[in-house]
Protein backbone atom coordinates (compact mmCIF):
# COMPACT_ATOMS: atom_id res chain seq x y z
CA UNK A 1 0.00 0.00 0.00
CA UNK A 2 2.60 2.53 0.88
CA UNK A 3 5.65 2.77 2.12
CA UNK A 4 5.60 3.76 5.88
CA UNK A 5 4.35 -0.19 6.13
CA UNK A 6 8.67 -0.54 6.54
CA UNK A 7 8.14 -1.17 10.13
CA UNK A 8 11.81 0.21 11.90
CA UNK A 9 11.93 -3.49 13.36
CA UNK A 10 12.94 -4.79 9.32
CA UNK A 11 15.78 -2.64 9.49
CA UNK A 12 16.99 -3.78 12.56
CA UNK A 13 17.17 -7.15 10.94
CA UNK A 14 18.83 -6.58 8.20
CA UNK A 15 21.84 -4.92 10.00
CA UNK A 16 23.47 -8.48 11.17
CA UNK A 17 23.80 -10.37 7.76
CA UNK A 18 24.76 -8.98 4.81
CA UNK A 19 23.69 -10.93 1.62
CA UNK A 20 21.66 -13.54 3.00
CA UNK A 21 19.63 -11.15 5.00
CA UNK A 22 18.83 -8.89 2.34
CA UNK A 23 17.13 -11.20 -0.05
CA UNK A 24 14.85 -12.58 3.17
CA UNK A 25 14.56 -8.75 3.88
CA UNK A 26 12.96 -7.47 1.05
CA UNK A 27 10.77 -11.46 0.96
CA UNK A 28 9.64 -9.94 4.23
CA UNK A 29 9.32 -6.57 3.27
CA UNK A 30 6.81 -7.93 0.19
CA UNK A 31 5.15 -9.91 2.47
CA UNK A 32 4.39 -7.25 4.81
CA UNK A 33 2.91 -5.20 2.14
CA UNK A 34 1.19 -7.43 1.17
CA UNK A 35 -0.24 -9.15 3.94
CA UNK A 36 -2.61 -6.17 4.99
CA UNK A 37 -4.22 -6.26 1.82
CA UNK A 38 -5.01 -10.04 1.70
CA UNK A 39 -6.29 -10.12 5.31
CA UNK A 40 -8.61 -7.04 4.50
CA UNK A 41 -9.93 -7.82 1.71
CA UNK A 42 -12.90 -10.70 2.45
CA UNK A 43 -13.87 -8.50 5.15
CA UNK A 44 -13.72 -4.51 3.37
CA UNK A 45 -15.36 -6.41 0.04
CA UNK A 46 -18.46 -7.64 1.98
CA UNK A 47 -18.88 -4.31 3.82
CA UNK A 48 -18.37 -2.15 0.70
CA UNK A 49 -21.02 -4.41 -0.97
CA UNK A 50 -23.40 -4.47 1.36
CA UNK A 51 -22.69 -1.23 3.55
CA UNK A 52 -20.73 1.26 2.19
CA UNK A 53 -22.15 0.84 -1.98
CA UNK A 54 -26.20 0.32 -0.84
CA UNK A 55 -25.31 4.34 1.15
CA UNK A 56 -24.48 6.26 -2.44
CA UNK A 57 -27.40 3.68 -4.14
CA UNK A 58 -30.07 5.05 -1.47
CA UNK A 59 -28.96 8.55 -2.01
CA UNK A 60 -28.92 8.10 -5.85
CA UNK A 61 -32.62 6.72 -5.99
CA UNK A 62 -33.75 9.37 -3.90
CA UNK A 63 -33.61 11.63 -6.81
CA UNK A 64 -35.97 8.89 -8.67
CA UNK A 65 -39.41 8.08 -9.29
CA UNK A 66 -39.71 4.08 -8.64
CA UNK A 67 -42.14 1.02 -7.38
CA UNK A 68 -39.20 -1.10 -7.00
CA UNK A 69 -39.40 -3.24 -10.61
CA UNK A 70 -40.16 -0.54 -13.61
CA UNK A 71 -38.20 2.03 -15.14
CA UNK A 72 -36.97 4.62 -12.75
CA UNK A 73 -37.61 8.17 -13.17
CA UNK A 74 -35.56 11.01 -12.84
CA UNK A 75 -37.16 13.86 -10.90
CA UNK A 76 -34.40 15.60 -9.26
CA UNK A 77 -35.26 17.16 -5.69
CA UNK A 78 -39.07 16.29 -6.57
CA UNK A 79 -38.93 13.87 -3.22
CA UNK A 80 -37.31 16.26 -1.18
CA UNK A 81 -39.94 19.24 -1.89
CA UNK A 82 -42.87 16.56 -1.43
CA UNK A 83 -41.18 15.74 2.20
CA UNK A 84 -41.08 19.36 2.89
CA UNK A 85 -44.94 19.44 2.79
CA UNK A 86 -46.07 16.00 3.94
CA UNK A 87 -47.67 16.46 7.53
CA UNK A 88 -46.84 12.76 8.51
CA UNK A 89 -43.00 13.22 8.00
CA UNK A 90 -43.00 16.13 10.35
CA UNK A 91 -44.98 14.20 12.76
CA UNK A 92 -42.60 11.10 12.69
CA UNK A 93 -39.56 13.71 12.67
CA UNK A 94 -41.21 15.34 16.12
CA UNK A 95 -41.72 11.58 17.13
CA UNK A 96 -37.56 11.16 16.49
CA UNK A 97 -37.03 14.25 18.43
CA UNK A 98 -38.90 12.87 21.41
CA UNK A 99 -37.01 9.60 21.18
CA UNK A 100 -33.52 10.86 21.24
CA UNK A 101 -35.11 13.39 24.42
CA UNK A 102 -36.50 10.75 26.54
CA UNK A 103 -33.94 7.75 25.36
CA UNK A 104 -31.11 9.91 27.05
CA UNK A 105 -32.55 8.92 30.66
CA UNK A 106 -31.31 5.48 30.33
CA UNK A 107 -28.02 6.82 30.56
CA UNK A 108 -28.21 8.14 34.61
CA UNK A 109 -31.21 5.51 35.24
CA UNK A 110 -28.57 2.63 34.37
CA UNK A 111 -26.04 4.60 36.53
CA UNK A 112 -28.43 4.76 39.75
CA UNK A 113 -28.93 1.57 39.01
CA UNK A 114 -25.66 0.49 38.77
CA UNK A 115 -24.68 1.90 41.97
CA UNK A 116 -27.70 0.54 43.36
CA UNK A 117 -26.30 -3.22 42.49
CA UNK A 118 -22.57 -2.09 43.07
CA UNK A 119 -22.29 -4.43 46.46
CA UNK A 120 -21.21 -7.56 47.59
CA UNK A 121 -24.39 -9.49 49.18
CA UNK A 122 -24.72 -13.36 48.59
CA UNK A 123 -26.58 -13.55 45.39
CA UNK A 124 -25.39 -10.34 43.74
CA UNK A 125 -24.12 -11.79 40.35
CA UNK A 126 -27.54 -13.97 39.91
CA UNK A 127 -29.33 -10.42 40.77
CA UNK A 128 -27.19 -8.34 38.09
CA UNK A 129 -27.70 -10.94 35.84
CA UNK A 130 -31.54 -10.92 36.01
CA UNK A 131 -31.85 -7.14 36.10
CA UNK A 132 -29.60 -7.53 32.73
CA UNK A 133 -32.66 -9.92 31.21
CA UNK A 134 -34.49 -7.34 29.50
CA UNK A 135 -31.42 -6.46 27.28
CA UNK A 136 -30.86 -10.22 26.21
CA UNK A 137 -34.62 -10.58 25.17
CA UNK A 138 -35.79 -9.35 21.44
CA UNK A 139 -37.27 -5.99 20.71
CA UNK A 140 -40.52 -7.64 19.44
CA UNK A 141 -41.21 -10.01 22.67
CA UNK A 142 -40.68 -6.77 24.56
CA UNK A 143 -43.04 -4.98 22.52
CA UNK A 144 -45.35 -7.76 23.21
CA UNK A 145 -44.92 -7.83 27.19
CA UNK A 146 -45.48 -4.03 27.29
CA UNK A 147 -48.51 -4.22 24.70
CA UNK A 148 -49.85 -7.10 27.26
CA UNK A 149 -48.76 -4.79 29.89
CA UNK A 150 -50.59 -1.97 28.23
CA UNK A 151 -53.13 -3.63 27.64
CA UNK A 152 -56.76 -1.99 27.86
CA UNK A 153 -58.77 -2.92 30.46
CA UNK A 154 -57.30 -6.16 32.46
CA UNK A 155 -53.27 -4.57 32.02
CA UNK A 156 -51.16 -4.49 34.95
CA UNK A 157 -50.33 -0.81 34.05
CA UNK A 158 -54.05 -0.16 33.47
CA UNK A 159 -54.77 -1.43 36.28
CA UNK A 160 -52.29 0.62 38.47
CA UNK A 161 -54.30 3.29 36.55
CA UNK A 162 -57.84 3.04 38.02
CA UNK A 163 -56.65 1.95 41.28
CA UNK A 164 -54.87 5.33 41.66
CA UNK A 165 -58.00 7.26 40.51
CA UNK A 166 -56.53 8.14 36.56
CA UNK A 167 -59.68 6.31 35.11
CA UNK A 168 -59.20 3.46 32.17
CA UNK A 169 -56.60 4.94 29.92
CA UNK A 170 -55.66 2.82 26.69
CA UNK A 171 -52.09 4.23 26.30
CA UNK A 172 -51.90 2.98 23.04
CA UNK A 173 -54.60 3.81 21.53
CA UNK A 174 -54.09 7.47 22.55
CA UNK A 175 -52.32 9.76 20.16
CA UNK A 176 -51.28 11.95 22.97
CA UNK A 177 -49.44 9.12 24.76
CA UNK A 178 -48.71 6.31 22.57
CA UNK A 179 -45.33 7.45 21.73
CA UNK A 180 -44.25 8.00 25.37
CA UNK A 181 -45.69 4.74 26.14
CA UNK A 182 -43.45 2.66 23.32
CA UNK A 183 -40.36 4.70 24.60
CA UNK A 184 -40.96 3.54 27.82
CA UNK A 185 -40.38 -0.17 26.58
CA UNK A 186 -37.82 0.58 24.58
CA UNK A 187 -36.28 1.81 28.13
CA UNK A 188 -36.66 -0.79 29.87
CA UNK A 189 -33.76 -3.19 27.87
CA UNK A 190 -31.36 0.47 27.45
CA UNK A 191 -31.67 1.01 30.87
CA UNK A 192 -30.16 -2.04 31.59
CA UNK A 193 -27.75 -2.11 29.07
CA UNK A 194 -26.55 1.23 30.95
CA UNK A 195 -26.67 -0.42 33.84
CA UNK A 196 -24.03 -3.14 32.85
CA UNK A 197 -21.68 -0.37 31.54
CA UNK A 198 -21.33 1.41 34.47
CA UNK A 199 -21.20 -1.81 36.85
CA UNK A 200 -17.98 -2.72 34.97
CA UNK A 201 -17.17 0.79 34.89
CA UNK A 202 -17.50 1.17 38.83
CA UNK A 203 -15.50 -1.92 39.31
CA UNK A 204 -12.37 0.06 37.43
CA UNK A 205 -12.82 3.11 39.24
CA UNK A 206 -9.17 3.21 41.65
CA UNK A 207 -9.60 2.53 44.95
CA UNK A 208 -7.11 4.95 46.36
CA UNK A 209 -8.86 7.88 44.95
CA UNK A 210 -12.01 6.78 46.57
CA UNK A 211 -10.03 6.47 50.25
CA UNK A 212 -8.11 9.66 49.15
CA UNK A 213 -11.09 11.66 48.67
CA UNK A 214 -12.67 10.42 51.61
CA UNK A 215 -10.37 11.54 53.72
CA UNK A 216 -10.55 14.77 52.55
CA UNK A 217 -14.17 14.40 53.91
CA UNK A 218 -16.17 13.74 50.44
CA UNK A 219 -18.75 11.45 50.40
CA UNK A 220 -22.55 11.27 48.75
CA UNK A 221 -23.59 13.26 46.18
CA UNK A 222 -20.33 15.17 46.31
CA UNK A 223 -18.39 11.90 45.96
CA UNK A 224 -20.39 10.78 43.06
CA UNK A 225 -20.04 13.68 41.31
CA UNK A 226 -16.62 15.04 41.67
CA UNK A 227 -14.84 11.80 42.50
CA UNK A 228 -16.44 8.98 40.37
CA UNK A 229 -18.48 10.30 37.54
CA UNK A 230 -15.41 11.75 35.88
CA UNK A 231 -13.61 8.48 35.89
CA UNK A 232 -16.67 7.05 34.45
CA UNK A 233 -16.18 9.41 31.29
CA UNK A 234 -15.36 5.97 29.00
CA UNK A 235 -18.43 4.18 30.21
CA UNK A 236 -20.71 7.64 29.70
CA UNK A 237 -19.22 7.39 26.28
CA UNK A 238 -20.26 4.19 25.20
CA UNK A 239 -23.52 4.85 27.05
CA UNK A 240 -24.30 7.78 25.19
CA UNK A 241 -23.41 6.24 22.21
CA UNK A 242 -25.25 3.64 21.75
CA UNK A 243 -28.43 5.13 23.13
CA UNK A 244 -28.56 8.08 20.56
CA UNK A 245 -28.07 4.95 18.18
CA UNK A 246 -31.16 3.12 19.54
CA UNK A 247 -33.02 5.92 19.81
CA UNK A 248 -32.54 6.77 16.56
CA UNK A 249 -33.00 2.97 15.14
CA UNK A 250 -36.12 2.52 16.90
CA UNK A 251 -38.39 0.36 14.62
CA UNK A 252 -39.20 -3.20 16.03
CA UNK A 253 -41.58 -1.50 18.68
CA UNK A 254 -43.22 0.94 16.79
CA UNK A 255 -43.90 -1.90 14.06
CA UNK A 256 -45.00 -4.58 17.09
CA UNK A 257 -46.68 -2.41 19.02
CA UNK A 258 -48.87 0.27 17.37
CA UNK A 259 -47.98 -0.15 13.97
CA UNK A 260 -47.28 3.64 13.73
CA UNK A 261 -50.84 4.11 14.75
CA UNK A 262 -53.35 5.13 16.31
CA UNK A 263 -53.77 7.76 13.00
CA UNK A 264 -49.75 7.49 12.34
CA UNK A 265 -49.21 9.65 15.32
CA UNK A 266 -46.32 7.04 16.41
CA UNK A 267 -44.69 6.76 13.57
CA UNK A 268 -41.27 7.55 13.56
CA UNK A 269 -38.80 8.34 10.39
CA UNK A 270 -37.35 4.70 9.78
CA UNK A 271 -40.66 3.65 10.53
CA UNK A 272 -41.99 5.89 7.84
CA UNK A 273 -39.58 4.99 5.29
CA UNK A 274 -40.43 1.20 5.83
CA UNK A 275 -44.02 2.27 4.82
CA UNK A 276 -43.41 4.40 1.83
CA UNK A 277 -41.20 1.78 0.32
CA UNK A 278 -42.13 -1.59 1.41
CA UNK A 279 -45.57 -1.96 2.57
CA UNK A 280 -49.53 -2.45 1.11
CA UNK A 281 -49.93 1.62 0.94
CA UNK A 282 -47.23 1.10 -2.25
CA UNK A 283 -43.96 0.85 -3.30
CA UNK A 284 -42.51 4.36 -3.33
CA UNK A 285 -38.95 3.31 -3.63
CA UNK A 286 -37.38 7.21 -4.34
CA UNK A 287 -39.57 8.64 -1.65
CA UNK A 288 -38.58 6.40 1.05
CA UNK A 289 -34.86 6.25 0.16
CA UNK A 290 -35.48 9.88 0.59
CA UNK A 291 -36.76 9.83 3.72
CA UNK A 292 -33.48 7.67 5.12
CA UNK A 293 -31.27 10.34 3.33
CA UNK A 294 -32.77 12.58 5.81
CA UNK A 295 -32.36 10.46 8.62
CA UNK A 296 -29.01 9.37 7.54
CA UNK A 297 -28.17 13.05 7.72
CA UNK A 298 -28.93 13.24 10.97
CA UNK A 299 -27.72 10.35 12.13
CA UNK A 300 -23.89 11.71 10.51
CA UNK A 301 -24.00 14.27 12.58
CA UNK A 302 -23.91 12.31 15.51
CA UNK A 303 -21.39 9.71 14.01
CA UNK A 304 -19.09 12.64 13.28
CA UNK A 305 -19.31 13.23 16.51
CA UNK A 306 -18.56 10.06 17.82
CA UNK A 307 -15.78 9.52 15.44
CA UNK A 308 -14.06 12.38 16.25
CA UNK A 309 -13.93 11.83 19.77
CA UNK A 310 -12.67 8.26 18.74
CA UNK A 311 -9.56 9.61 16.41
CA UNK A 312 -8.33 11.90 19.68
CA UNK A 313 -8.19 8.96 21.93
CA UNK A 314 -6.59 6.86 19.31
CA UNK A 315 -4.11 9.97 18.95
CA UNK A 316 -3.36 10.21 22.17
CA UNK A 317 -2.65 6.37 22.41
CA UNK A 318 0.41 6.43 20.40
CA UNK B 1 -15.21 0.77 46.13
CA UNK B 2 -18.12 3.01 45.46
CA UNK B 3 -21.07 3.15 47.34
CA UNK B 4 -19.78 2.14 50.77
CA UNK B 5 -19.82 -1.60 50.84
CA UNK B 6 -22.71 -2.14 53.03
CA UNK B 7 -20.90 -4.34 55.18
CA UNK B 8 -19.50 -1.44 56.89
CA UNK B 9 -22.92 0.55 57.65
CA UNK B 10 -25.50 0.10 60.57
CA UNK B 11 -27.07 -3.21 60.05
CA UNK B 12 -30.51 -1.88 60.31
CA UNK B 13 -29.59 -0.46 57.10
CA UNK B 14 -27.79 -3.46 55.82
CA UNK B 15 -30.74 -5.88 56.54
CA UNK B 16 -32.80 -2.99 54.22
CA UNK B 17 -30.88 -3.10 51.34
CA UNK B 18 -30.67 -6.81 51.21
CA UNK B 19 -34.26 -6.60 51.46
CA UNK B 20 -34.64 -4.44 49.05
CA UNK B 21 -32.76 -5.68 46.27
CA UNK B 22 -34.85 -8.87 45.63
CA UNK B 23 -37.95 -6.28 46.08
CA UNK B 24 -36.72 -3.43 43.40
CA UNK B 25 -35.81 -7.25 41.35
CA UNK B 26 -39.48 -7.76 41.05
CA UNK B 27 -41.06 -4.47 40.56
CA UNK B 28 -37.84 -4.38 37.56
CA UNK B 29 -39.28 -7.53 36.07
CA UNK B 30 -42.42 -7.19 36.43
CA UNK B 31 -43.75 -6.94 33.04
CA UNK B 32 -41.94 -9.88 32.21
CA UNK B 33 -43.52 -12.36 35.63
CA UNK B 34 -46.89 -11.12 33.77
CA UNK B 35 -46.43 -12.65 30.79
CA UNK B 36 -44.75 -15.96 32.25
CA UNK B 37 -47.69 -16.26 34.30
CA UNK B 38 -50.07 -15.71 31.19
CA UNK B 39 -48.28 -18.04 29.26
CA UNK B 40 -49.23 -20.77 31.80
CA UNK B 41 -52.77 -19.62 32.37
CA UNK B 42 -55.77 -22.00 30.91
CA UNK B 43 -57.92 -19.64 28.07
CA UNK B 44 -60.97 -20.25 30.57
CA UNK B 45 -59.15 -18.25 33.49
CA UNK B 46 -58.96 -15.28 30.96
CA UNK B 47 -62.10 -15.47 29.82
CA UNK B 48 -63.64 -15.22 33.22
CA UNK B 49 -61.52 -12.36 33.69
CA UNK B 50 -58.51 -14.23 36.34
CA UNK B 51 -55.68 -12.35 35.01
CA UNK B 52 -53.43 -12.01 38.06
CA UNK B 53 -54.41 -14.19 40.56
CA UNK B 54 -53.32 -17.71 41.01
CA UNK B 55 -54.12 -20.10 37.80
CA UNK B 56 -56.64 -22.58 38.08
CA UNK B 57 -54.87 -24.98 36.71
CA UNK B 58 -51.08 -24.99 34.89
CA UNK B 59 -51.92 -25.11 31.74
CA UNK B 60 -48.55 -26.02 29.91
CA UNK B 61 -50.63 -26.90 26.99
CA UNK B 62 -50.61 -23.54 25.90
CA UNK B 63 -46.77 -24.09 24.63
CA UNK B 64 -48.14 -27.13 22.96
CA UNK B 65 -50.69 -25.48 21.22
CA UNK B 66 -48.26 -22.91 19.70
CA UNK B 67 -46.14 -25.55 18.24
CA UNK B 68 -48.97 -28.09 17.15
CA UNK B 69 -51.21 -25.22 15.12
CA UNK B 70 -48.39 -23.00 13.78
CA UNK B 71 -45.33 -22.79 12.07
CA UNK B 72 -43.50 -22.21 15.43
CA UNK B 73 -40.97 -25.14 15.04
CA UNK B 74 -39.90 -23.73 11.55
CA UNK B 75 -39.43 -20.49 12.60
CA UNK B 76 -37.25 -21.05 14.96
CA UNK B 77 -35.44 -23.83 13.00
CA UNK B 78 -34.95 -20.95 10.60
CA UNK B 79 -33.96 -18.56 12.88
CA UNK B 80 -30.55 -20.96 13.70
CA UNK B 81 -30.14 -21.61 10.11
CA UNK B 82 -29.96 -17.68 9.73
CA UNK B 83 -27.91 -17.10 13.24
CA UNK B 84 -25.34 -19.87 13.07
CA UNK B 85 -23.96 -19.20 9.55
CA UNK B 86 -23.51 -15.58 10.59
CA UNK B 87 -21.67 -16.10 13.38
CA UNK B 88 -19.36 -18.38 12.33
CA UNK B 89 -19.29 -16.04 8.88
CA UNK B 90 -18.17 -12.61 10.95
CA UNK B 91 -15.94 -13.74 13.24
CA UNK B 92 -13.92 -15.70 10.98
CA UNK B 93 -13.90 -12.21 8.44
CA UNK B 94 -12.97 -9.87 11.54
CA UNK B 95 -10.33 -12.29 12.62
CA UNK B 96 -8.69 -11.45 9.32
CA UNK B 97 -9.54 -7.64 9.58
CA UNK B 98 -9.07 -7.01 12.73
CA UNK B 99 -5.68 -8.98 12.67
CA UNK B 100 -4.75 -6.74 9.92
CA UNK B 101 -5.77 -3.40 11.19
CA UNK B 102 -4.26 -4.07 14.52
CA UNK B 103 -0.65 -5.52 13.71
CA UNK B 104 0.23 -3.47 10.24
CA UNK B 105 0.94 0.23 9.87
CA UNK B 106 -0.26 1.57 6.49
CA UNK B 107 -1.51 4.70 5.09
CA UNK B 108 -5.13 4.36 5.29
CA UNK B 109 -5.41 2.05 8.04
CA UNK B 110 -7.35 4.48 10.24
CA UNK B 111 -9.63 5.42 7.44
CA UNK B 112 -10.44 1.54 7.02
CA UNK B 113 -10.64 1.58 10.31
CA UNK B 114 -13.23 4.07 10.84
CA UNK B 115 -15.22 3.00 7.87
CA UNK B 116 -16.10 0.02 9.63
CA UNK B 117 -16.92 2.20 12.62
CA UNK B 118 -19.13 4.58 11.04
CA UNK B 119 -20.66 1.80 9.18
CA UNK B 120 -21.83 0.20 12.06
CA UNK B 121 -24.03 3.15 12.77
CA UNK B 122 -25.83 4.13 10.14
CA UNK B 123 -29.50 3.72 9.74
CA UNK B 124 -31.06 0.22 8.11
CA UNK B 125 -33.10 2.39 6.02
CA UNK B 126 -30.33 4.16 4.24
CA UNK B 127 -29.36 0.48 3.17
CA UNK B 128 -32.61 -1.45 2.84
CA UNK B 129 -33.34 -0.03 -0.84
CA UNK B 130 -30.30 -1.45 -2.53
CA UNK B 131 -29.31 -4.09 -0.06
CA UNK B 132 -33.20 -5.75 -1.13
CA UNK B 133 -33.00 -4.73 -4.68
CA UNK B 134 -29.38 -6.69 -4.74
CA UNK B 135 -31.06 -10.04 -3.05
CA UNK B 136 -33.48 -10.15 -5.35
CA UNK B 137 -31.06 -9.84 -8.72
CA UNK B 138 -28.79 -12.47 -6.57
CA UNK B 139 -32.06 -14.61 -6.68
CA UNK B 140 -31.56 -14.80 -2.65
CA UNK B 141 -34.64 -12.83 -1.91
CA UNK B 142 -36.97 -15.18 0.72
CA UNK B 143 -33.89 -17.44 1.47
CA UNK B 144 -31.72 -17.73 4.74
CA UNK B 145 -28.98 -17.04 2.79
CA UNK B 146 -29.83 -13.74 1.50
CA UNK B 147 -30.27 -12.93 5.13
CA UNK B 148 -27.15 -14.71 6.13
CA UNK B 149 -24.81 -12.52 3.75
CA UNK B 150 -25.80 -9.48 4.54
CA UNK B 151 -25.81 -10.15 8.52
CA UNK B 152 -22.11 -11.27 7.78
CA UNK B 153 -21.30 -7.91 6.06
CA UNK B 154 -22.93 -5.48 8.48
CA UNK B 155 -21.18 -7.24 11.92
CA UNK B 156 -18.16 -7.35 10.32
CA UNK B 157 -18.50 -3.63 11.24
CA UNK B 158 -18.37 -3.97 14.92
CA UNK B 159 -16.71 -7.09 14.86
CA UNK B 160 -13.86 -5.50 13.16
CA UNK B 161 -13.94 -2.94 15.64
CA UNK B 162 -14.10 -5.23 18.67
CA UNK B 163 -11.27 -7.89 17.03
CA UNK B 164 -8.88 -4.68 16.28
CA UNK B 165 -8.81 -3.13 19.72
CA UNK B 166 -8.64 -6.60 21.05
CA UNK B 167 -5.83 -7.20 18.82
CA UNK B 168 -3.81 -4.08 19.89
CA UNK B 169 -4.11 -5.22 23.24
CA UNK B 170 -1.84 -8.24 22.76
CA UNK B 171 2.12 -7.97 23.53
CA UNK B 172 2.94 -7.03 20.49
CA UNK B 173 7.04 -8.11 21.00
CA UNK B 174 5.31 -11.65 20.37
CA UNK B 175 4.70 -10.59 16.31
CA UNK B 176 8.28 -8.69 16.59
CA UNK B 177 10.05 -11.75 17.91
CA UNK B 178 8.53 -14.03 15.74
CA UNK B 179 9.30 -11.45 12.30
CA UNK B 180 12.86 -11.54 13.68
CA UNK B 181 13.12 -15.67 13.41
CA UNK B 182 11.64 -14.85 10.19
CA UNK B 183 8.27 -16.42 10.39
CA UNK B 184 5.66 -16.06 7.68
CA UNK B 185 2.94 -12.93 8.42
CA UNK B 186 0.28 -15.80 7.57
CA UNK B 187 1.86 -18.35 10.17
CA UNK B 188 2.20 -15.52 12.65
CA UNK B 189 -1.08 -14.56 12.45
CA UNK B 190 -2.39 -18.54 12.62
CA UNK B 191 -0.22 -19.94 15.14
CA UNK B 192 0.58 -16.47 17.42
CA UNK B 193 -2.22 -14.46 17.31
CA UNK B 194 -5.33 -16.72 16.62
CA UNK B 195 -4.99 -18.44 19.82
CA UNK B 196 -4.70 -15.73 22.11
CA UNK B 197 -7.77 -14.20 20.63
CA UNK B 198 -10.09 -17.22 21.91
CA UNK B 199 -11.61 -14.90 24.93
CA UNK B 200 -12.89 -12.08 21.85
CA UNK B 201 -14.12 -15.06 19.89
CA UNK B 202 -16.15 -16.10 22.49
CA UNK B 203 -17.16 -13.08 23.77
CA UNK B 204 -18.53 -11.75 20.29
CA UNK B 205 -19.75 -15.27 18.89
CA UNK B 206 -22.36 -14.54 21.80
CA UNK B 207 -23.18 -11.44 21.32
CA UNK B 208 -23.65 -11.37 17.64
CA UNK B 209 -25.58 -14.94 18.19
CA UNK B 210 -28.05 -12.34 20.43
CA UNK B 211 -28.68 -9.19 17.98
CA UNK B 212 -28.54 -11.85 14.97
CA UNK B 213 -31.58 -13.57 16.70
CA UNK B 214 -33.15 -11.00 17.74
CA UNK B 215 -33.03 -9.14 14.10
CA UNK B 216 -36.56 -8.21 12.96
CA UNK B 217 -36.21 -5.39 10.56
CA UNK B 218 -34.14 -7.28 8.06
CA UNK B 219 -36.18 -10.46 8.71
CA UNK B 220 -39.31 -8.65 6.98
CA UNK B 221 -37.25 -7.16 4.48
CA UNK B 222 -35.50 -9.93 3.20
CA UNK B 223 -37.79 -12.89 3.98
CA UNK B 224 -41.89 -13.09 3.09
CA UNK B 225 -42.67 -16.93 3.26
CA UNK B 226 -42.69 -18.86 6.45
CA UNK B 227 -40.44 -21.39 5.25
CA UNK B 228 -37.89 -19.04 5.67
CA UNK B 229 -39.38 -16.67 7.87
CA UNK B 230 -37.25 -16.54 11.51
CA UNK B 231 -38.83 -16.63 14.74
CA UNK B 232 -38.91 -12.41 15.23
CA UNK B 233 -41.04 -11.93 12.37
CA UNK B 234 -42.45 -14.91 12.93
CA UNK B 235 -44.33 -14.31 16.08
CA UNK B 236 -45.01 -10.87 14.63
CA UNK B 237 -47.21 -12.13 12.04
CA UNK B 238 -48.73 -14.97 14.38
CA UNK B 239 -49.72 -11.92 16.89
CA UNK B 240 -52.40 -10.81 13.96
CA UNK B 241 -53.45 -14.20 14.37
CA UNK B 242 -54.37 -14.83 17.79
CA UNK B 243 -55.83 -11.23 18.74
CA UNK B 244 -56.70 -11.13 22.21
CA UNK B 245 -55.60 -14.85 22.52
CA UNK B 246 -53.10 -13.55 25.37
CA UNK B 247 -51.99 -17.13 26.62
CA UNK B 248 -50.99 -17.70 23.12
CA UNK B 249 -48.92 -14.51 22.43
CA UNK B 250 -47.34 -15.03 25.92
CA UNK B 251 -45.92 -18.31 25.66
CA UNK B 252 -45.12 -17.97 21.91
CA UNK B 253 -43.14 -14.83 23.03
CA UNK B 254 -41.60 -17.04 25.43
CA UNK B 255 -40.29 -19.70 22.90
CA UNK B 256 -38.68 -16.76 20.75
CA UNK B 257 -37.17 -15.21 23.58
CA UNK B 258 -35.58 -18.39 24.82
CA UNK B 259 -32.63 -19.30 23.19
CA UNK B 260 -30.88 -16.50 23.65
CA UNK B 261 -31.34 -16.12 27.20
CA UNK B 262 -30.14 -19.38 27.89
CA UNK B 263 -26.99 -18.64 25.67
CA UNK B 264 -26.87 -15.46 27.80
CA UNK B 265 -26.64 -17.43 30.88
CA UNK B 266 -24.01 -19.78 29.60
CA UNK B 267 -21.59 -17.48 28.83
CA UNK B 268 -22.80 -14.57 30.82
CA UNK B 269 -18.93 -14.31 31.42
CA UNK B 270 -17.63 -13.38 27.60
CA UNK B 271 -21.63 -11.68 26.83
CA UNK B 272 -20.47 -8.87 29.59
CA UNK B 273 -17.31 -8.81 28.82
CA UNK B 274 -18.22 -8.46 24.96
CA UNK B 275 -20.19 -5.86 25.31
CA UNK B 276 -18.53 -3.91 28.29
CA UNK B 277 -15.71 -3.99 25.71
CA UNK B 278 -14.00 0.02 26.31
CA UNK B 279 -16.12 0.86 28.77
CA UNK B 280 -13.02 0.78 31.45
CA UNK B 281 -10.30 2.11 29.32
CA UNK B 282 -10.15 5.58 27.51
Amino acid sequence: MSDSILSPNVERTAGGNAQAASTTTRWLVNQRRLAPLLFLAPGALMFIIYVIAPIAQSIWVSFYEWDGIGAKTFIGLANYVELLDDEAFYVSLKNNVIWLVMYMLAVPAGLLMAIFLNQTITGIRIYKSLFFFPFVISQIVVGLIFSWFYAPNFGLFTQLLSFLGFGDVAVLADETYVTYGIIIAGLWPQIAYCMILYLTGLNNVSPDQIEAARLDGAKGWKMLWYVIIPQLRPATFIAVVVTVIGALRSFDLVSIMTDGGPWGSSRVLSFYMYEQALSEYGFRMGYGASIAVVLFAIMMVFISIFIVRMLKDEREGY
Amino acid sequence: MFPTPVEKIAAPWRWGYKLAVPIVLILWLLPLLGVMMTSIRPASDLAQGNYFGVPSTIALGNYLEVFANTPMGTYIWNSFKVTIPTVIGAVALSCLTGFALAVYKFKSNLLVFFMFVAGNFVPFQILMVPVRDLTLNMGLYDTSMGLVLFHIAFQTGFCTLFMRNFIKALPFELIEAARVEGVSELKIFWFIVLPLMRPAIAALSVLIFTFIWNDYFWATVLVQGSHALPVTAGIFSLNGQWVAQWQLVSAGSIVAAMPPVIMFFLMQKHFIAGLTLGATKG
